[in-house]
């Protein structure tokens, strides 16, 4: 397809303007109840955002990586010590810093990528979500000394107006992920990105055509972190408004991990994809619970099932799609498309594993 | 002197017996590494699966201690075939990555249903076998060592003989170390490639019941046991991820480095550095021995 403006598609502009449109006016105007804000769309997009990050190092990159939560917590008090101590920086100058601060420990825990890969790299990510989660649970200046464990987040302010209501939260978020979103894509489109997935398709022959690996993987690792960090401040100060080492442990590292496998290694739109999946099924789950079966189950129950069901997709999506949902979705798209026109399938993309 | 030395040697033991627990759980790992050079990430859920009905039976149903045991045991053994059938086979040909990730919902198949089925609350478990130092060796050698760390040392070594002779004297032992250095050549000289996975998965199993059963006896029977398994991670990294006797001296090299690394050297940071000190620990290890102490050198061929 022949780009219209800079190196975007006419497809590409479309896709853009329906999001746009989708989301800055239908959404706003349609939706009025605060809980979809709070409890599905803001957690929607932060998660969205973290998983890119999981993406650019692992689906890209193809880096084993299993700590995108520590990431998170890193940018979460990154943003709270900014606001604190730093007021003139702001909540944009603040974001940006503290998502630069996740990525200099993205960079510190990514250096073992050199080394190693596969599931002894995953080991040496683990250290960075153990790491950090301890770090800031044992230094107490990291939370200004509460006591409690548990630190409100401060108000965001963005040019002197308050942005509280759910509404403008979902605002700021939605703003946030949208730039970043189309810089992932432009990465992931442009020589960075190519270099990324040469290095995951064989690295060593990557090598010898003259991609760095050292830089390749460690740009990656940053990057990545710096999303997860902008994510990670995101979700405490939009969603839970509160600062809690225990919100980012290892469980939500593994959410994030699902999130982006269900969605789809290696595309960004799988991000969004494999994040409202996770979000929603445990809704949907318990509705089904309190609506057709009245309560009668459990919730613990529930909670078990859905993690049964999370786990058995996991599997099924590996043996029949391990590019997850959103081939899925591409696969639809050309089947329907072939129906149309019997021009017959083009454009198969390479696997993500390699054998 | 003699008194901090004493302390030395107590926190060094004591370092050392806790250890074995993770070089019990590391055992499980490795002995699917070594049949299939898969990575199974849902060892730690097997762990907490296992001893999880292996309580249930003995609480809920009030089963005797070794017919429990035995009950346990066979569910294991069910899941191992489960395992083998609808998971493995299916991915026979996928990468090692696919692997990982399948055993990774595993995992969360196999929680999921624990907890489903046995409920969430913390399970005591009690083997009749005392948390406490043991009173002879506090009164002859000045050594405060747990009952508790003996057994699961003795446990851990009877398992490690039973295993070694296992793999090298038995027929069956012959084909695993076959079906592990190449499987289609294996397959191809009629070695039942289906029942020696099915063979490994339970054994890994039966492991994890008993590592299940030491840990739960310590900690209670709750789900921070599938945390605590990462543990066994590091220990695999130091020890290698194909060898028995590296999984073994993995696991007292971290119970012993985090014991002293958390004794003399945790209360400058704040104490509880022994929750990343063993993957910081194993970081270095991948540095400048990705292969481990025991485990065979990896070649990647491009």
């Amino acid at each position: 397809m022949k780009p219209v403006f800079m190196t975007y598609t006419k497809k590409d502009l479309i896709n853009l303007a329906v999001c746009m449109v989708l989301s800055v006016l239908i959404i706003p105007t349609f939706i009025k109840t605060e809980y979809w804000y709070t409890s599905i769309l803001i957690p929607w997009l932060c998660l969205a955002l973290a998983t890119i990050g999981q993406q650019i190092v692992m689906g890209y990159t193809g880096q084993l990586a299993l700590g995108a939560a520590g990431f998170m917590a890193a940018g979460a008090f990154a943003m709270f010590n900014l606001i604190l101590r730093v007021p003139d920086l702001g909540f944009v100058g603040s974001l940006i810093v503290s998502g630069l601060i996740a990525a200099a420990f993205g960079i510190l825990f990514g250096l073992p990528s050199l080394k190693v890969r596969g599931i002894y790299l995953m080991v040496a990510t683990l250290a960075s979500q153990f790491f950090i989660i301890w770090m800031i649970d044992k230094f107490g200046w990291f939370k200004n000394y509460d006591s409690s464990g548990i630190i409100t987040a401060q108000d965001i302010v963005i040019l002197g107006k308050p942005f509280t209501t759910p509404l403008a939260m979902y605002f700021v978020c939605l703003a946030v992920t949208t730039i970043l979103t189309l810089l992932a894509m432009n990465m992931a489109r442009g020589s960075t990105g190519r270099n990324w997935m040469a290095v995951r398709d064989m690295d060593i022959a990557a090598e010898s055509m003259g991609v760095s690996l050292l830089r390749t993987k460690v740009q990656a690792f940053a990057i990545s972190a710096f999303y997860c960090g902008v994510a990670g401040a995101l979700f405490a100060f939009c969603y839970l408004k509160s600062l809690e080492p225990v919100a980012f442990d290892i469980k939500l590292s593994f959410k994030i991990l699902f999130m982006c496998i269900l969605g789809g290694l290696g595309t960004i739109n799988g991000a969004f994809i494999g994040a409202a999946f996770i979000l929603l099924f445990p809704v949907l789950l318990n509705a089904i619970g309190n609506n057709v079966f009245h309560g009668a189950i459990d919730a613990t129950i529930i909670s078990s099932i859905e993690q049964v069901i999370f786990g058995l997709l996991m599997i099924i999506f590996m043996i029949y799609e391990p590019l997850g949902m959103a081939k899925l979705w591409e696969n639809l798209k050309q089947s329907m498309k072939s129906k149309l026109s019997s021009s017959g399938i083009k454009g198969v993309k390479s696997p993500v594993f390699k054998k | 002197m003699a008194n901090e030395l004493l302390f030395f040697m107590e926190v060094l033991v004591g370092g050392l017996l806790a250890g074995t627990m993770y070089s019990l759980v590391a055992l499980g790992f490795v002995l699917i590494f070594k049949a299939s050079a898969t990575f199974n990430f849902s060892q730690g859920a097997m762990v907490f699966f296992s001893v999880l009905a292996f309580c249930g039976f003995m609480q809920d149903f009030n089963i005797p201690f070794v017919l429990a045991f035995i009950l346990a045991a066979f569910l294991m053994v069910v899941v191992g075939l489960c395992t083998e059938r609808l998971v493995l086979r299916p991915l026979m040909n996928a990468s090692e990555d696919t692997v990982l990730m399948a055993t990774i919902g595993l995992g969360y198949v196999l929680e999921g249903l624990a907890q489903a089925a046995w409920g969430v609350e913390v399970r005591r478990l009690d083997l009749g076998i005392g948390d406490f130092p043991v009173p002879w060796i506090a009164d002859n050698l000045k050594l405060f060592i747990s009952a508790l760390d003996i057994t699961a040392g003795l446990v851990a070594a009877i398992m490690i003989i039973g295993l070694f002779l296992l793999f090298k004297y038995t027929k069956i032992g012959l084909g695993l170390r076959a079906v592990a250095d190449d499987a289609g050549a294996a397959s191809s000289i009629g070695i039942p490639l289906k029942h020696i996975m099915l063979l490994v998965w339970s054994a890994a199993g039966v492991v994890a019941l008993v590592a299940g059963m030491m840990w739960g006896a310590r900690a209670g029977v709750q789900f921070a046991l599938v945390d605590l398994a990462l543990k066994a991670l590091p220990v695999l990294i130091i020890g290698g991820f194909s060898s028995i006797p590296g999984a073994i001296i993995g696991g007292l090299i971290i119970g012993a480095v985090e014991k002293i690394l958390e004794v003399y050297i945790g209360p400058f940071f704040g104490g509880a550095i022994e929750g990343w000190a063993p993957y910081v620990l194993a970081i270095f290890f991948l540095l400048y021995r990705p292969e481990g102490l025991f485990g065979e050198k990896i070649i990647r061929r491009v």
